[in-house]
């Protein structure tokens, strides 16, 4: 079984990794970076609560293996937050209660934050698409949508 | 429970030749975006020793179309890609873009869902769950028990870009060690739940090869979420016409009833030279669903789906025959 050392580049800082070929991304995320803002949902593919963002595109976490992200930028949630700052979309959901449990916000979010890079104004049909890959138990669905118009819609100022 | 991956070594090779090499050892797999595989390994489905990964072969990567006019698309391309291409047909992109979920789509490929592993409520569950039940036919066991009596596996298979392949008449392009086919993607499929294609495990595929199509065609998918499933039935159509609206050619293909993408031949032959009239579709239509035989191994029972089989194969070539075609999925 090959271990190898990776230079992994997530949220902008390089790691040095060393881990095994079958590890996930989500395993090292959260088990060696302790980057546990990325979630552990279904673990095949179906929940999205481990969405991340792969070179600005979400991917889940789950079933990508780290060995495969090496030439590439990992965002998590934690990502998000600059000098301090949350982003946008963060402040829109806290301040919406788009997060009822709050296990599928940062799959939400992350999944929301590549939307409005690629579209600024995305209308309703857009955000729900954008979204469809992450599923929320609790079925709060409207205010995450109204958070993500709300977060575009101050972008926009 | 986290369920991880078991142990395997992770080979990335960077040119085709090589690739074919080292999945000629029968302890490797191949491993292209690894939606599908994955979730298998960590079911414990299968356990190879070798994982070799398509990601880094430039000659899977890309869309073209080339000098005959045909659209090739590389088996590396993702489907978010593909779904986003102004190079393929319409149809293809939205086939695409019904496929799973966005995360998926910009992991999975082509390829991977041309290949896509034949479903089952009684394969695609955890190791515990599959021990206790007894290990079905695909899973090494010796009874099927979707049909006790059945001979042969009933695993569904439930890709969406293979029908709509088939209804454009595309073909693919397999590499391996000691050379190169063109295979149909009609006869690349067999209806076996466990040999459910005709590629042998060192063949690499390379391109799906797309003919110039100037017709109408449509690809209905249906399914309880408008999102991640499965289908549980899809309808591909594809055909052209004359000025008097007179079909010249047709292909009608139904997925997801069976291990394989099912040719409606009887109703093809039936369609060429008319219209598209009501009682010429409605006659099609029994022509094309009677042969339909869905058994109670996904998401609703059986019946239900024979039953909107017709349902879905009218609304599809209603859709072809007029002017309108827009490409759709039907809400359950």
């Amino acid at each position: 079984m090959a271990e190898r050392v990776l230079a992994l580049r997530v949220n902008g800082e390089t790691h040095r990794v060393l881990t095994s070929d079958h590890r996930t991304l989500l395993e090292v995320l959260r088990e060696d970076l302790a980057l546990t803002g990325t979630k552990h949902g279904c673990d095949v593919g179906e929940c999205g609560a481990c969405t991340v963002l792969l070179d600005g595109r979400p991917v889940l976490a789950c079933l990508v293996l780290v060995s495969q992200v090496a030439t590439g930028s990992v965002t998590t949630i934690e990502g998000l937050v600059e000098g301090g700052k949350p982003h946008e979309l963060q402040s829109a959901f806290a301040e919406l209660g788009a997060a009822q449990c709050g296990y599928c916000t940062p799959g939400m979010i992350l999944s929301a934050s590549a939307l409005l890079d690629e579209v600024a104004q995305p209308d309703t049909d857009e955000i729900k698409a954008a979204l469809t890959g992450n599923l929320c138990r609790c079925t709060g669905y409207n205010k995450i949508i109204e958070a993500v118009e709300l977060a575009a819609d101050r972008g926009q100022l | 429970m986290t369920m991880r991956l078991p142990p395997f070594d992770l080979v990335t090779p960077t040119t085709l030749q090589e690739a074919a090499g080292l999945i000629s050892d029968p302890t490797a797999s191949i491993v292209g975006g690894g939606t599908d595989l994955f979730p298998k390994m960590k079911r414990r489905q299968t356990t190879p020793v070798t994982l070799v990964s398509l990601a880094e072969i430039d000659a899977l990567k890309g869309i073209r179309i080339d000098d005959e006019g045909r659209c090739v698309i590389g088996a590396g391309v993702t489907l978010a890609e593909l779904a986003d291409s102004p190079l393929v047909p319409a149809v293809v992109a939205s086939a695409a873009d019904a496929i799973a979920s966005p995360q998926i789509r910009n992991t999975a490929t082509v390829g991977g869902n041309l290949c896509l592993d034949t479903r089952c409520n009684y394969i695609d569950m955890p190791e515990l769950w599959r021990e206790a039940s007894g290990h079905c036919l695909k899973d090494g066991g010796d009874t099927c028990w979707v049909a006790p009596r059945s001979d042969h596996c009933w695993a569904i298979s439930s890709t969406d870009l293979a029908p709509v392949a088939i209804a454009l008449g595309g073909s693919l392009r397999l590499v391996a060690a000691d050379g190169e086919r063109i295979i149909d993607v009609d006869d690349f499929f067999q209806n076996d739940g466990i040999d459910y294609h005709t590629k042998s495990p060192g063949e690499i595929v390379v391109e799906l090869l797309l003919p110039a199509f100037t017709g109408r065609a449509t690809y209905l998918k249906h399914r309880r979420r408008g999102s991640i499933d499965f289908p549980l039935l899809g309808v591909a159509a594809a055909a052209t016409f004359d000025d008097a609206a007179r079909c010249t050619g047709i292909r009608l293909v139904v997925g997801a009833v069976a291990s394989a993408p099912l040719r409606a031949i009887a109703a093809e032959e039936f369609l060429i030279g008319r219209e598209f009239t009501d009682d010429v579709i409605e006659e099609a239509t029994r022509l094309a669903s009677n042969p339909v035989r869905p058994q109670d191994n996904t998401d609703t029972g059986s019946r239900y789906r024979k039953w909107m089989t017709p349902v879905f194969i009218t609304r599809a070539l209603q859709e072809i025959a007029s002017d309108d075609t827009t490409n759709q999925e039907e809400e359950p």
